[in-house]
C-alpha cells in the first residue's frame, strides 16, 4: 500500500480524499495558496505546503510547485481531486517522471479523453453512440457554419480542449452560430489554451446521465450505476441523484456495457465517469466524454454502492484489488440525492463571495455533507463556487426527498450568498418532484 | 450623473471602455471575474465615460465605484 500522497486540490475534495487516506493509514500532505491557508483540509491534513499567491495560475496549476511540494514531504503519490490539473496528461507525466505514484488513469487515457474530437470518434470506433458531430476540428466560422448546416440544427458549439460548461454554446440558427462559435472560441483560447472547437447535434429535452467506471490494477473495467445530472444552470451541475428517475432498467443495462466499452478502449485504470446524453422518450443515449478523474457527485454512488470510490483509487494506483469482490459486487440500494451548495445568489445565480460569520450543517439519518469551508472562512472570488456537497441516502426517492427538504432548512450559512433557497425550491417543485425533468429544468424554473 | 457600481467582490479581467469614451446603453464597460465566471459590467445610461475608477487586475468589493457616466 502506499505510505503517503499529496494532495493537489483545496476546499471539500481535498478534505474528502484526506478523509479515505486517514482511514487507509496513508500520511497526507495538502497544498495551499494563501487565500486558503484557514481552511479545514489544512489542519486536517499530517502536513501542509503553502505553494503560491490565491491566482489558480500561481498556485493550484503550478504543476512544478506541487511536484517541489512533494518532494518536500517525501510523499509518494500524488492524488490530484477534480478540477486543477486532475486532467493535465501533461502534469501526470512530469508526477511519474519524478517517481511518485499517479493516482489516475495512464496519461495517455487523460490525453485521448480530453480531446472531445478525438474522444468522439475513438467512442464511435468501440461501438459507443454518439451524436451527429465533427470529426475534426472546425477552425473558422465559414467552416462552423458548413459543419452546422451538415449536421442539422439546433447544434451545440463547444472547447475541444473544454470542460465544465465553460464556452459552451447552442445555436438555432446561422445568426446565433456565428456568436456562439466567438464566444466558445475566445473562451477556448483563455481557459483551455486551444482554441479548437468542436459541433455536435443538439438533444433536445435530454438527460443528462453518466455512468461511473472504475478500471482494475488486473485490466477488468467495472461500471458501478448511473448519476443523473440534469439540473444544471449555465451548463453546470447543481443536483445529482442515483439512481436516474428517466432510465429504466432496459436502457440501464444498454449504458453500463456501453460506459465499459468505453473504458476499455483506453485501458482505463482507476475512478472514471462516462458522460451521456440520454433521450428518456425514445429510450436512446449518445456519448457526451468522459471524465478520468473523481467526479464533483461521486457520493451518491458511494451512498447507494457502500463503496468508498476514493480508497478504490487508492488501491488500484497501489496495483492492489478493490475492497470489494469485483465478481459479485453489491447491486446498488436505495436512492441518493447530492445538492451543491453554491456560493451564489438563488435566483440569478451570480458569484457572492464573502467572509461565513455562521455555518451550521444539517444531520441525521442519511445525511451527508461533505464542506470545503467552516465558520470564520473567508470565500475568495479566486476559485469555484462550491461551499459543500450535500448528500442524502434513503430507502426510496421520496424518503430521500423529504430527508432533504429538512435537511436543506437545516443548514444555515451567514455571510456569503448562498443557493441554499434554490435547493429549497427545487425540492418543491412538481417537475423534479415528479422525476420527470431535463437539463432544462432550471431555464423553465427562471424564465427571463 | 450615473454611477456604476460592482455588484459583487470580483477580480477586474478586462477593461472594455476607455474614460471619455460615448457609450450607450446596455454597452460593457468592464468585465468582471468571480468564482470562475465572466460578468460583463454594463452602461445603464448613454452617454459619456467621465471617471474609470478600476484598472485590469484589480478586486472590487461589492458596492465598489466602478465608473461614472454623463
Amino acid at each position: 500500500m502506499l505510505n503517503s500522497v499529496l494532495v493537489a486540490n483545496r476546499g471539500e475534495i481535498a478534505r474528502r480524499v484526506i478523509r479515505s487516506a486517514k482511514k487507509l493509514g496513508i500520511r497526507s500532505v495538502a497544498v495551499y495558496s494563501d487565500a486558503d491557508a484557514d481552511l479545514p483540509y489544512v489542519s486536517e491534513a499530517d502536513q501542509a505546503v503553502r505553494i503560491g499567491p490565491a491566482q489558480p495560475a500561481k498556485s493550484y496549476l503550478d504543476g512544478a510547485a506541487i511536484i517541489e511540494a512533494a518532494a518536500q514531504t517525501n510523499a509518494e503519490a500524488v492524488h490530484p481531486g477534480y478540477g486543477f490539473l486532475a486532467e493535465n496528461a501533461g502534469f501526470a507525466r512530469q508526477v511519474i517522471a519524478a517517481g511518485l505514484t499517479w493516482v489516475g488513469p495512464d496519461p495517455q487515457a487523460i490525453e485521448q479523453m480530453g480531446d472531445k474530437i478525438r474522444a468522439r470518434n475513438l467512442m464511435e470506433a468501440a461501438g459507443v453512440p454518439v451524436s451527429p458531430g465533427s470529426r475534426e476540428p472546425v477552425t473558422d466560422s465559414k467552416a462552423a457554419l458548413a459543419e452546422a448546416e451538415r449536421i442539422g440544427y439546433p447544434v451545440m458549439v463547444k472547447a475541444a480542449a473544454g470542460g465544465g460548461g465553460i464556452g459552451m454554446g447552442m445555436a438555432t440558427s446561422p445568426a446565433e452560430l456565428q456568436a456562439a462559435f466567438d464566444t466558445a472560441r475566445s473562451r477556448a483560447e483563455r481557459f483551455f489554451g486551444s482554441p479548437e472547437i468542436l459541433l455536435e447535434r443538439y438533444v433536445q429535452r435530454a438527460r443528462h446521465v453518466e455512468v461511473q467506471i472504475l478500471g482494475l490494477a488486473d485490466g477488468r473495467v467495472l461500471a458501478l450505476g448511473e448519476r443523473d445530472c440534469s439540473v444544471q444552470r449555465r451548463h453546470q451541475k447543481v443536483a445529482e441523484e442515483t439512481p436516474s428517475p428517466g432510465v429504466g432498467d432496459a436502457l440501464r443495462e444498454q449504458m453500463l456495457a456501453a460506459a465499459v466499452r468505453a473504458g476499455q478502449a483506453v485501458s482505463y485504470q482507476g475512478a472514471g465517469t462516462v458522460e451521456c446524453l440520454v433521450d428518456a422518450e425514445a429510450g436512446s443515449f449518445v456519448f457526451l466524454e468522459m471524465n478520468t478523474r473523481l467526479q464533483v457527485e461521486h457520493p451518491v454512488t458511494e451512498m447507494v454502492t457502500g463503496i468508498d470510490l476514493v480508497e478504490q483509487q487508492f488501491l488500484i494506483a497501489a496495483g492492489q484489488p478493490p475492497s470489494f469482490d469485483p465478481a459479485t459486487p453489491r447491486a446498488p440500494a436505495g436512492h441518493a440525492l447530492e445538492l451543491r451548495i453554491y456560493a451564489e445568489d438563488p435566483v440569478r445565480f451570480l458569484p457572492g463571495p464573502g467572509t461565513i460569520t455562521e455555518w451550521q450543517e444539517p444531520a441525521g439519518e442519511g445525511v451527508r455533507v461533505d464542506a470545503g469551508y467552516r465558520a470564520g472562512n473567508t470565500v475568495t472570488p479566486f476559485y469555484d463556487p462550491l461551499l459543500a456537497k450535500l448528500c442524502v441516502y434513503g430507502a426510496d426517492r421520496e424518503s430521500v426527498l423529504r430527508r432533504a427538504r429538512k435537511a436543506v432548512a437545516d443548514f444555515t450559512v451567514t455571510g456569503p450568498k448562498t443557493n441554499l433557497a434554490f435547493h429549497a425550491e427545487l425540492l418543491d417543485n412538481p417537475q423534479f418532484v415528479s422525476g420527470d425533468y431535463d437539463t432544462s429544468l432550471i431555464t423553465r424554473m427562471r424564465p427571463r | 450623473m450615473a454611477e456604476i457600481r460592482a455588484e459583487m467582490v470580483a477580480n477586474v479581467w478586462k477593461v472594455v471602455a476607455a474614460q471619455g469614451d460615448h457609450v450607450d446603453d446596455g454597452d460593457t464597460l468592464v468585465i468582471l471575474e468571480s468564482m470562475k465566471m465572466e460578468i460583463p459590467v454594463l452602461a445603464e445610461s448613454t452617454g459619456t465615460v467621465t471617471t474609470l475608477h478600476v484598472a485590469e487586475g484589480d478586486v472590487v468589493q461589492e458596492g465598489d465605484l466602478i465608473a461614472e457616466i454623463s
